[in-house]
């Protein structure tokens, strides 16, 4: 079933519970088993979660939007992710080393377990950042 | 996310129920930590806790990390299956006392 929905989003932590309902509404219409969606939803949160964190950092009360577009094409899911924070450099994020044990640095590295590739692309005019994150269901 | 306390002794359990993301981590420290920097054991039961995120795992390691340094600890447990996947995936298992 080939699928392409989006939905905007206050850019606000309090947005990221509506942000897991909608994907898991999207992923109940793909009829994906229940650990890949749970899966699934993990990584588009913590995605969703590194725009509010990172890509606002020090902006309180932001009135902009972020958007999320989950789209399925055969069996290669894609979710765009577009934001207008502040432009991010690909090159420096890094999740901390596992064996590190402290608070935070884990969100990019569920990111990476659990999808085939993230990338950030440089193709929008109205937004800052476009992070595309896919995987082969 | 709500909670209940219980205590027995030098033993207080923190019942956490819902989400846990970044949107409550301040909250759930705001309960956690004062019990562990106060020197009580604390079990935190999170059999209702149906999803958690990288930003709830910096608690439980957090929580882990400053009983240590008050000579307690917390013990985690009834995790259910879907947090305990994610717990797994930051391979935590063999740090965190997982009951």
């Amino acid at each position: 079933m080939d699928i392409s929905e989006s939905k905007d989003f206050l850019v606000h932590s309090g947005s990221l519970k509506e942000v897991r309902t909608f994907s898991r509404e999207v992923f109940e219409k793909l009829k994906l088993d229940n650990d890949l969606k749970d899966e699934l939803v993990l990584a588009i949160a913590e995605a969703a979660q590194n725009i509010v964190k990172h890509g606002y950092k020090g902006v309180e009360n932001t009135k902009d939007h972020m958007q999320i577009k989950i789209s399925m094409n055969g069996n290669q899911l894609e979710i765009g992710f577009f934001d207008k924070g502040k432009p991010v450099v690909a090159e420096n994020i890094q999740h901390r080393k596992l064996d590190d044990i402290k608070p935070g640095g884990l969100g990019t590295f569920f990111i990476k377990q659990i999808m085939d590739d993230a990338v950030f692309k440089k193709d929008q005019q109205q937004w800052v950042n476009h992070l595309i994150l896919t995987k082969k269901i | 996310m709500s909670y209940k306390i219980t205590e027995e002794g030098n033993v207080a359990t923190v019942f956490l129920d819902g989400e846990i993301d970044m949107d409550v981590t301040e909250k759930a420290k705001e309960v956690i930590l004062p019990l562990v920097e106060a020197g009580k054991e604390v079990h935190l039961n999170l059999k209702d806790v149906s999803y958690m995120d990288s930003s709830g795992i910096s608690v439980l390691i957090e929580s882990h990390q400053k009983a240590l340094e008050s000579n307690t600890k917390v013990v985690v447990k009834e995790v259910s299956k879907s947090v305990l996947k994610v717990i797994m995936m930051a391979k935590l298992e063999q740090i965190l006392n997982l009951e």
